[in-house]
């Protein structure tokens, strides 16, 4: 332990380098971090190495990709669980990726040195979401054209430049043999760069930070990385291989039939972690669901890191005891009103019967009957609990949060023939 | 040292404008490409009669023939999200999100709000040829938008 003069190989001396010597003993606990960093990196690698071996069979041509993956799964040793593989952890690296998101919001690791580390996190988001839309297209099977069709239709609907840029993805006015060309090269090629580039930097903001965020930094405890954190993070690294490996030997990634662009399945859904996304076109007006709401996020999310906080409050789970309680009162609220609006905008307003323009009836009323509710109770949290500005802001993040998960479950469970809710 | 950040600064943005293009350049060629094709020839004139739709898959697009001999070459992808839309009792239907539109092409009930789109139609030498790259979006149908023969 901690001798110094233990020769490593050349890899395990490499993992050692990303971390320092010592680390703060309540920077390795996992209710700091739940390793939910490491898992991300982990999948990423999985998937890269996953992915090369499907590289080797794979046809980017709409005559040839759909056979390619059925022949590889059948006649590879071990295809199709490397094709499982690959698929669920791509899945899960979605997810895991928002709870990590969640992580350094909440724990308050987001301030001064850290704040660049939260805009290239975001980028990171695009780009996993980015490797995934990509990934979803190669099957070409029913389910990824007809997703990719809503997508990038969905992508028109942005005002200005939305048809530009959808004609632009596709490489044409339809989803064909140049989109997938397109989005096998962003996939194998662009995107791989572009995130080792970003996840480098990312990282190496992490030492120059001196590790994660600790809540407390009077009493410092240091304690040797070899074994301490090392040990930690073999047990979630080997704990995150059995999950996918588990996964991938028992449930087969979707592959639907072979993708015919005369025939469109009902109902027809963007992927998965869109369908907030496309819940919010379902329920409002086009210019509000593609450009309003979306920039308004990225504002909101660029804004966040930059409120000043008292140096105590840095790395605290939850900022406070009143920051607990709001954020449940949060959720609360967001889970009540968004779907008490969907049921209302699904079964008894027709705001577009209404003789107003559009934007009107289906744009302004909808957004503002969610609106003055928020800002009621933003305005009582200020006023009844003396809610802080991080306060404030832990309260609207959280409502955001809530409301695209609220959203997303009405998508993928609840929507079915002509996404019509299913009850 | 300052000049050398100098001339550093614009190497860089040289390189990143070039770089820039050629991403850009190579998508617009296929663009080009697609351009270059062909009208679609959907038949000689007399083999169409009134009042009927006739559906071009390969095409992408219905030509509707009405009773006053007008035509219209109908796209067959729907103005909401792009699926593919159904002939269904003297309109069409999208199995997708349940927009539906007349035999016109105009909207009858949300989520689309915007016609079907139209290509638009040349005839020579009695056949009728349909240029679908050249989709032509619109409000609603007009009587200009029939072609005779
Ligand atoms: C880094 C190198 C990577 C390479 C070379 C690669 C390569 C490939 C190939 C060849 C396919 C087609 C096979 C198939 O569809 O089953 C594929 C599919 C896919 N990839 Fe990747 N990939 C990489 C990373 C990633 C990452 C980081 C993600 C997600 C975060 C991802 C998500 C997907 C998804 C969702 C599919 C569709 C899988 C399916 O449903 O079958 N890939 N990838
Ligand atoms: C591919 C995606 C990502 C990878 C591989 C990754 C990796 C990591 C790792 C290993 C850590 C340190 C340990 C830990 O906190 O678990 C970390 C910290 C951090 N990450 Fe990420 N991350 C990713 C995405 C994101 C995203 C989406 C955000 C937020 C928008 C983000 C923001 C941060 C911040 C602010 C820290 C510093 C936390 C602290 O100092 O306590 N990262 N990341």
């Amino acid at each position: 332990m901690g001798n110094d003069k233990i020769k490593h190989s050349v890899l395990t001396g490499f993992l050692l380098h990303l971390h320092p010597k010592k680390v703060n003993s309540e920077a390795i606990k996992y209710t700091r971090t739940f390793g939910l960093g490491g898992i991300n990196i982990l999948l990423f690698v999985i998937l890269a190495f996953t992915g090369l071996l499907l590289r080797f069979s794979y046809m980017p041509t709409p005559e040839r990709a759909y056979d390619s993956i059925v022949s590889f799964q059948n006649n590879t040793l071990f295809g199709s669980l490397i094709r499982n593989i690959h698929h669920w952890s791509a899945m899960f690296m979605v997810i895991t990726t928002f709870l990590h998101l969640l992580r350094v919001f909440y724990s308050q690791s987001i301030y001064y040195e850290r704040k660049k580390n939260w805009y290239y996190g975001l980028i990171l988001l695009l780009v996993v979401l980015a490797f995934n839309f990509t990934g979803y297209l190669l099957p070409w099977d029913q389910l990824s054209y007809w997703a990719v069709t809503i997508m990038t239709n969905i992508i028109e609907y942005v005002p200005f430049v939305g048809e530009w840029l959808a004609n632009l993805i596709r490489g044409g006015e339809i989803v064909n043999e140049n989109t997938l060309l397109n989005f096998y090269n962003f996939h194998t090629a662009l995107l791989p760069i572009l995130s080792t580039v970003f996840v480098v930097l990312h990282f190496w903001l992490i030492r120059k930070a001196k590790g994660v965020t600790v809540a407390n930094n009077n009493e410092q405890k240091m304690v040797n990385v070899n074994p301490a954190l090392i040990s930690k993070e073999v047990i979630v690294a080997l704990f995150t291989l059995a999950v996918v490996i588990f996964i991938g030997l028992f449930f087969n990634a979707p592959l639907l039939e072979k993708a015919n662009p005369m025939v469109s399945p009902n109902p027809s859904k963007a992927p998965w972690y869109f369908l907030g996304f496309q819940e919010l076109l379902i329920n409002l007006h086009p210019i509000i669901a593609t450009l309003i709401i979306p920039s308004a996020l990225t504002f909101f999310f660029i804004f966040i890191p930059k409120v000043s906080i008292k140096n105590e409050k840095v790395g605290r789970w939850f900022y406070s005891e009143k920051g607990k309680r709001i954020i449940v009162y949060s959720v609360l609220f967001a889970v009540v009103t968004t779907s008490l609006l969907i049921l209302i905008l699904e079964y008894w307003l027709h705001l577009n019967k209404l003789d107003i323009p559009l934007f009107i009836s289906t744009g302004i009323i909808p957004l503002f009957m969610y609106l003055i509710p928020a800002g009621t109770f933003i305005f009582i949290l200020k006023k009844k609990l003396k809610a802080d500005k991080i306060e404030l802001i832990l309260a609207l993040a959280t409502i955001i949060f809530t409301s695209y998960i609220v959203m997303s479950f009405v998508g993928i469970w609840l929507r079915g023939e002509a996404m019509h809710l299913i009850f | 040292m300052k000049r050398r950040n100098f001339f550093k600064k614009i190497i860089l943005g040289i390189v990143g404008i070039e770089t820039g293009y050629l991403v850009f350049d190579s998508f617009k060629k296929k663009k080009k490409k697609a351009v270059s094709r062909d009208l679609f020839e959907a038949g000689r004139i007399d083999s169409f009669e009134k009042n009927r739709m006739y559906p071009f898959n390969s095409g992408k697009f219905y030509l509707s023939v009405f009773e006053n001999g007008g035509m219209l070459a109908i796209s067959i992808k729907c103005t909401h999200l792009g699926c593919i839309v159904q002939p269904d009792n003297d309109g069409f239907l999208c199995p997708c999100h349940a927009s539906a539109f007349d035999k016109h092409g105009e909207v009858v009930s949300p989520p689309a709000t915007r016609a079907l789109d139209i290509f638009p139609i040349v005839v020579s030498d009695g056949k009728i040829l349909v240029d679908t790259n050249s989709p032509i979006k619109r409000k609603g149908f007009k009587k200009s938008q029939l072609t005779f023969v």
